[in-house]
């Protein structure tokens, strides 16, 4: 489904996923905007983690599973690059935060750069410091960033997960339900977050929370039993669906 | 009478839990006994001469003869050869295997082949091990057929399954969600393992460590084939000859000298605390890794 | 640049190309550590095949059914250390099986919670402690004790059995049995304690909800549970009697002939090996003794992979039944 007035940053084209013989999504066409969030949503199962998982080729990682089908980034197949050099420019943030349990704060945020282009001790400081800014995160650890990454609440680890996402510079950023694992109060400062990182980057969310969706989203994509029903602007597919399986998700009628 | 058979019933049971506990009981006496009887006999003996003295002239004393005690200098600095040279040449490997076992195996056949082999492996005898090390010196290179070198080959035939098990089952219990915030950074495969995965893992690769050098620091069997008789000199580089503690034991308890004999107590006491301080150690890692996984 | 954008720095230089130099050389070390671990089993039993192939092809089935072993007349059967070997471990084992279930039973269904966790701690040093340190004690503490206050007693009262007719002299097949329980308890009880701790709540719930004593749960209930992981600590505990050699050496006598009674010198083939390899001078004792070593070895691996085969059965089995 074709982007009205956007310009696409990510395009998939007739992709499936499978884990073994189970084909988990089937035949999904998509664009997604540049510098605009777009959430995917649907009944637990529709196939929508998987999905934002084929986005930086992490699906093929599980066992038994692979893809079919293309993603474009900026035009570039995403299946005919290195799997490495894709994930270093589409970024991802997980359900439950999954921060480096042996690092320090500051060693979490600069693994992309340590482990990938190893800058001077002081680029990496410029990039650590501008990352936990961008995930609001800064006030919060600013005098103890040598500290355990483990030391930190829920929502501070998700939030660092998101700073070290962004470290990497990536230009897409992918989020699996990253407020599942989280409080109201730390979910409401991850969406705060999601409004302002579009400003520079693509951001792909998955979540059950319609709510979640309609407050954050400017595109909406419903999937169901791995198909994609509707996608749209958000205002749109949230008051005028044209789907009845759609209309009859959003009303809370099935779920 | 049906009371009487429920009585009856009920003091039997309780018969065969003071057998169960009285089993405890037994089995400890030996550990007490050999404990007891290591530290009576090899106490007087551990000074600041037995651990800095050469192996003295064989002697018993006699009305007239007082002998000269001497020390244990060349089996101890040829324990920790062999167990440097063996974990130089195990822990490597071992770490490998278990790496490509978990980390590029997946599911495949290739992945269990290496637990299975290893399995296998524990269960060589060590003599057995001995005796495949000096074939294999004696088919390579004969006149290195008793050294450090070849001991410490059979000695890494034995620690190389307890290094491989212990690693695996480390770095199995890394959870998956490690792996793939990892991948998803877009870090490549190798550091990524070596740098996230492995070092999350280590307490327990430590732990497997420790247990491996534990189990070859008392072995004497392999060292009674492949070390040679080098005890009385000082220690001369890794294809000469050579002497371990355990291995001087085994000549204190077979040769009628006393002063050889309070030595190889003194050995005993020291191999007991040098693998009960392994074992500790091993244990404090593996709390160190439960720790870890669970995110402390 | 978006004006109110609040990043100003806007993606640097990115990396497109990862480098795979790494990611190569790194697998192949991998691969060549989990060759040689697979190498390190064919070649322990390719070696001692090709050490030992004078013995095979001059001697062939004679040396396994021969009751002589005497390298200065070049007759070489391994009949004296199989039997050796066997009977010290079958002894040794008949002390372990009842002693390591009695100790994992009281453990897991009797001992208070605090006890469990230190007792099974010691347990395991006793398993850490050096089969050398084990043989010293039993050849200055064990051996004295057998020949002048055990060994005359059991002739006394036990000799009309045939089983313990012979001098007294202490370094014998008994007291090498002695010595290796002591190495086999531990496996048999860690192994027994492991399996009849998975046992779950419910099969003892069940005993006891028909009036069932606590020996009565235990006996009817948790052991046939638990039965294949009690026999496979008893099949590994036998495999590390079997394989044992510095323990055995040190008290058995080491005269390589087929033991008369439980109270005669004899040898088993790991302590033949290790006595006479290294001074085997005649021509046929070398390749015998390898020959000896590859038959060890094969015993060895069939109780090992034996033992394991139940243990992954029984692991499956727990699988199934937690679904």
């Amino acid at each position: 489904m074709a982007l009205v007035n956007e310009s696409a940053k990510m395009e998939v084209q007739d992709l499936n996923a499978f884990y073994g013989p189970s084909r988990a999504i089937q035949d999904i066409n998509l664009q997604f905007a540049d510098r605009k969030v777009t959430a995917i949503i649907g009944p637990s199962g529709c196939g929508k983690s998987t999905l934002i998982r084929c986005l930086n080729r992490l699906h093929e990682t599980a066992p038994h599973a692979h893809a079919e089908g293309s993603v474009f980034l900026d035009g570039e197949d995403l299946y005919r690059m290195d799997p490495t050099a894709v994930r270093r420019r589409v970024g991802m943030v997980f359900q439950k935060p999954n921060p480096f349990a042996t690092m320090s704060i500051y060693n979490n945020v600069s693994a992309p750069l340590r482990f990938n282009t190893r800058p001077s001790r002081e680029k990496m400081d410029q990039a650590v410091l501008r990352a936990l800014k961008q995930a609001a995160l800064w006030d919060e650890v600013k005098d103890r960033v040598d500290a355990a990454a483990t030391s930190l609440s829920g929502g501070q680890q998700q939030r660092l997960c998101i700073a070290r996402a962004l470290a990497g510079n990536p230009e897409v950023l992918l989020m699996d339900e990253p407020c599942s694992a989280l409080d109201p109060i730390a979910t409401s400062k991850i969406e705060e977050l999601i409004a302002q990182l579009k400003a520079e980057y693509t951001v792909i969310i998955v979540t059950h929370n319609m709510q979640q969706a309609a407050r954050v989203s400017d595109f909406t994509a419903f999937m169901y039993l791995g198909k994609l029903i509707e996608f749209g602007p958000t205002e749109d597919l949230f008051e005028r669906p044209k789907e009845k399986l759609t209309e009859s998700y959003i009303t809370g009628r099935f779920g | 009478m049906k009371f009487d058979l429920a009585g009856r019933r009920k003091i039997f049971s309780h018969g065969m839990t003071v057998l169960s506990g009285l089993a405890i009981v037994v089995i400890m006496v030996p550990l007490v006994a050999v404990v007891y009887e290591v530290f009576l006999l090899g106490a007087p003996v551990i000074n600041g001469a037995f651990f800095t003295q050469q192996i003295p002239y064989p002697c018993t004393p006699e009305p007239g003869i007082t002998c000269h005690q001497g020390g244990v200098l060349v089996p101890l600095e040829g324990s920790l050869v062999l167990i440097g040279l063996s974990s130089l040449l195990a822990v490597p490997i071992g770490i490998g295997a278990a790496i490509f076992a978990v980390e590029y195996g997946g599911e495949r056949r290739s992945a269990r082949l290496i637990g299975m082999v290893a399995d296998v492996l524990s269960g060589v005898p060590s003599i057995v091990a001995g005796a495949f090390a000096l074939s294999l010196f004696i088919i390579y290179d004969p006149t290195q057929a008793f050294s450090y070198l070849d001991a410490s080959i059979a000695l890494a035939v034995l620690m190389v399954p307890i290094v491989t098990r212990t690693c695996e089952e480390a770095l199995r219990t890394v959870p998956h969600s490690v792996r793939e915030a990892a991948l998803a950074l877009g870090i490549s495969r190798w550091k990524m393992t070596v740098r996230i995965t492995f070092v999350s893992a280590l307490p327990g690769v430590i732990t497997g460590i420790l247990l491996a050098i534990a189990r070859s620091a008392g072995e004497a069997a392999p060292l009674l084939l492949t070390l040679g008789q080098g005890c009385a000199h000082p220690l001369q580089g890794i294809t000469a000859e050579g002497c371990a503690l355990p291995l001087w034991i085994f000549y204190g308890a077979t040769n009628p000298y006393q002063n050889w004999y309070n030595l190889a107590w003194g050995c005993a006491l020291l191999l007991l605390g040098l693998i009960l301080i392994l074992s500790v150690l091993s244990r404090f890692t593996l709390d160190w890794m439960a720790r870890r996984m669970r995110g402390e | 640049m978006t004006p109110g954008n609040p990043f100003p720095t806007s993606h640097p230089e990115r990396i497109h190309r990862a480098p795979k130099v790494g990611d190569i050389t790194f697998l192949i070390l991998l691969l060549l550590a989990t060759i040689a671990v697979v190498a390190l089993m064919v070649a322990l039993v390719v070696v001692l095949l090709y050490q030992s192939r004078l013995a095979i092809t001059t001697l062939g089935f004679s040396y396994l059914t021969g009751r002589v072993w005497g390298p200065e007349t070049n007759v070489y059967g391994i009949l004296p250390a199989l039997i050796g070997t066997l009977i010290t471990s079958a002894i040794a084992l008949l002390i372990a099986i009842p002693l390591g279930l009695g100790a994992a039973i009281f453990l897991t269904q009797h001992a208070p919670t605090w006890l469990r966790a230190p007792v099974g701690q010691l347990i395991e040093l006793l398993a850490a402690i050096p089969s050398i340190i084990y043989g010293f004690w039993g050849l200055i503490v064990l051996v004295p004790l057998e020949r002048t206050v055990v060994e005359p007693k059991l002739i006394t009262y036990l000799g009309w059995t045939g089983l313990f007719n012979s001098t007294p002299i202490g370094l014998d097949i008994l007291t090498a049995s002695l010595v290796l329980s002591v190495m086999a308890i531990p496996t048999v009880t860690a192994v027994s304690r492991d399996s009849l701790a998975a046992v779950p709540r419910s099969q003892k719930e069940a005993a006891i909800a028909i009036g069932a004593t606590d020996w009565e749960v235990t006996r009817r209930a948790v052991i046939p549970y638990a039965r294949s992981g009690i026999i496979a600590g008893s099949v590994l505990g036998l495999g590390r009697a079997l394989g044992e050699t510095m323990a055995v050496l040190l008290v058995i006598g080491n005269r390589p002939i087929i033991p008369s009674s439980l109270l005669s010198s004899g040898t088993t083939i790991a302590a033949l090996i290790a006595n006479e390899l290294t001074e085997a001078f005649q021509p046929l004792e070398a390749p015998a003794l390898f020959e000896a070593g590859l038959i060890l070895l094969s015993i060895a691996l069939a109780i090992n992979v034996g033992a394991r085969l139940i243990l992954s059965r029984l692991q499956a089995g727990q699988g199934a039944a937690a679904e």
